[in-house]
């Protein structure tokens, strides 16, 4: 399909069919990953949708007045959108554009949250369940069966109904319902490893449980896990966003999307922005998420 | 999976045999679902143990004697140790006792029932609606693999997983509703309708085909379809997606081959021997859809004003009425075990080769 690299460029070295360092060879399967997943043009713009979103989020104060976010002019509330306010203003006379912006970092910092308890949660369930195996195993994927089998905004509302709203409880009540995948996702990967011969040579040479777990089983966990992660995003945002419309994540005057809604539904038939651009945010991102994951997925079908 | 599987394999097995497996196999399902329930059980009790509320105050009030809380302290329960606690609480959920609203006086499981069906209701028509669109749409896109048409398919169905669906509810609103005036707005049924149809099933629809009445029934019936087609779209995304993967799957093997070599006609292998096999997995699918459409309710309630466990669940919830929260949480994650369990137990009887 492409011609053949040209000898002595950057490209060629990463298509070496003979890799002469390991360094290269890694390189150049992360090269030849890409070059699949830039032929895929829905996995291209979710990629894209993710890495403008964090922009946005790094540069909010650049690209949006920090003070329209918060601050309230009643002379300006539930204006249509022009010039001054691209977005209008909401029914505090906060600017919806500046609100939108700064909630992305909201949203981002939910989602980071999220992924920093789950992914060693599971991780630290799963990995011990696969390789040690036998009542260790069962025991760990008995609990594991246990919460997914939780009904995830429902479980995390009860938690948000007993520790009280807020981004904080909001986040753990989504990370408790949202772990068991990886711990299964990471046994199952385990247990295909379990069996390897280099696996073996490194019990032989006497490296230690953890160390083998540590340094053998999971960096080749990862990438699976990371797949999942990214397809899992959606769900989170969505989750968060509907406890923020309930009235149980981010608190006013916070600029959290789903709150955002929440608060532009008493002006929907009039003034429909209010409500609808906070959610087509919502939208947007997470559907970045979907087509990424969805993408990336195809790649590591492809290789795995 | 012990002494049976172990047993040496006899050419034809007697039907005895596979009935003793069978019930080893639905043991083994019962037993874990036995322990999820205990899972659940400790997680409502912990949540119920967490609040930031001291139960006593909240009974007693601020001003009361310490004898007073003392005694009240003892009263409900709250001097033993927490296993015991846990114990009793587990005893009173298995008694079917959620103990009394705050905000309704009723006991919770009263409440619940009332509120279930209008919840039921709505899920079962969404459900509806995404198995007859969601899995001739994941046959077809099978089909056309790599084509514009499965392509097409797959982003709408990303579409309907990224959808906020509280979002979707309003914009519906606005616009099958305000502008178009296509539907019926929020709530179940017109004022005017209210309180004219025996309760039979709770669900209005069928409440008025039974009691004979059309008007109410059409009146019911376009208060449901805006909210049930939301929560529908969001389940035919999945419901979509894995027909399309299971149906994959059936195509590339070598019996879809034989009979089309045979001369069965592609369709008649498609939609009759194809699906047919897909059927089998198809089965857990919906079960976990359903269970995912009791959630989405909650928020679809929410924005519809449905008077079903999502919005009694948001407004115990604001009114810190605990025992309401719990006793829906319970409900739900009942539910959601038992439609996994179902579809355990359904597995081997319609697949043979589940049948260890």
């Amino acid at each position: 399909m492409t011609a053949a690299p040209v000898p002595g460029t950057m490209r060629a070295w990463l298509l070496a069919p003979a890799p002469a360092s390991r360094m290269q060879a890694r390189f150049g399967r992360w090269f030849r990953a890409w070059l699949g997943f830039r032929r895929n043009p829905l996995a291209m713009s979710g990629l894209i949708i993710v890495l403008a979103l964090v922009l946005v989020a790094i540069f909010a104060p650049l690209i949006a007045d920090p003070d329209a976010a918060i601050h309230q002019v009643l002379e300006d509330r539930l204006q249509e959108s022009s010039w001054a306010h691209w977005f209008g203003t909401d029914e505090l006379g906060r600017d919806i554009y500046a609100r939108v912006v700064f909630g992305s970092r909201i949203t981002l910092t939910i989602v980071a949250l999220v992924s920093m308890i789950v992914v060693p949660v599971g991780l630290g369930i799963g990995l011990p369940a696969g390789y040690f195996g036998g009542w260790i195993d069962t025991v760990l994927m008995r609990i594991t069966d246990i919460f997914l089998a939780f009904p995830r905004l429902v479980l995390a509302l009860a938690f948000a109904a007993a520790l009280g709203p807020g981004i904080e409880n909001a986040v753990i009540a989504i990370s408790l319902t949202a772990w068991p995948p990886y711990a299964r996702l990471a046994r199952a990967e385990t247990l295909t490893r379990r069996q390897a011969e280099f696996i073996q040579a490194a019990e032989l040479q006497g490296a230690s449980h953890f160390r083998i777990i540590a340094t053998q089983i999971v960096p080749l966990c990862l990438p699976s896990v990371i797949i999942r992660l990214t397809l899992d995003m959606a769900g989170i945002i969505l989750t968060a966003a509907g406890l923020g419309f309930l009235g149980l994540g981010a608190q006013p005057p916070s600029p959290e999307w789903g709150a955002m809604v929440s608060s532009g539904r008493q002006v929907l038939l009039d003034q429909w922005w209010v409500a609808t651009i906070p959610g087509i945010a919502i939208f947007v991102t997470s559907l970045g998420f979907n087509l990424l994951g969805d993408g990336l997925r195809d790649v590591g079908d492809a290789r795995g | 999976m012990g002494g049976a599987a172990q047993a040496a394999p006899l050419p034809t097995e007697g039907a005895a045999r596979r009935s003793w497996r069978y019930a080893r196999q639905t043991g083994g399902v019962l037993f874990s679902v036995a322990l999820t329930f205990l899972g659940l059980t400790c997680v409502t009790f912990f949540v119920g143990r967490i609040i930031p509320i001291d139960p006593v105050l909240a009974i007693v009030g601020d001003k009361a004697s310490r004898e007073t809380y003392e005694r009240v302290r003892i009263e409900i329960g709250l001097d033993q140790p927490i296993p015991v606690q846990y114990w009793r609480y587990l005893m009173k959920v298995l008694h079917g006792e959620f103990g009394t609203s705050l905000i309704t006086a009723h006991p919770v499981l009263q409440d619940l029932l009332r509120v279930f069906p209008a919840t039921l209701e709505l899920a079962f028509l969404a459900l509806f609606i995404g198995i007859v669109c969601g899995v001739p749409l994941g046959v077809f896109a099978a089909i056309n693999r790599g084509r514009w048409q499965d392509q097409l398919i797959r982003f709408a169905s990303l579409l309907g997983y990224s959808m906020p669906v509280f979002w979707l509810g309003l914009i519906g609103l606005l616009l099958f509703y305000a502008k178009l005036g296509w539907v019926e707005g929020p709530g179940r049924l017109d004022v005017s309708f209210d309180d004219i149809v025996p309760t039979v099933t709770g669900m209005i629809t069928i409440d008025s085909l039974i009691a004979g009445e059309d008007e109410v029934f059409w009146n019911a019936f376009w208060h449901l379809v805006l909210p049930a087609s939301i929560l529908g779209y969001l389940s035919l995304a999945y419901v979509a997606r894995m027909t399309r993967s299971f149906m994959l799957s059936q195509l590339s093997q070598e019996y879809v081959l034989a009979t089309l070599a045979k001369g069965l006609s592609p369709f008649r292998v498609v939609w009759i021997h194809a699906l047919g096999n897909a059927w089998v997995q198809l089965v857990t699918v919906i079960a976990l859809t359903f269970g995912s459409l009791l959630e989405g309710a909650v928020l679809t309630e929410t924005v519809f004003a449905w008077p079903g466990l999502g919005l009694y669940m948001k407004n115990s919830l604001f009114n810190a009425d605990l025992n309401a929260v719990l006793g829906g949480t319970m409900l739900v994650g009942i539910v959601y075990i038992g439609l996994n369990m179902l579809s355990d137990l359904i597995y081997p009887l319609v697949d043979p080769r589940a049948r260890k």
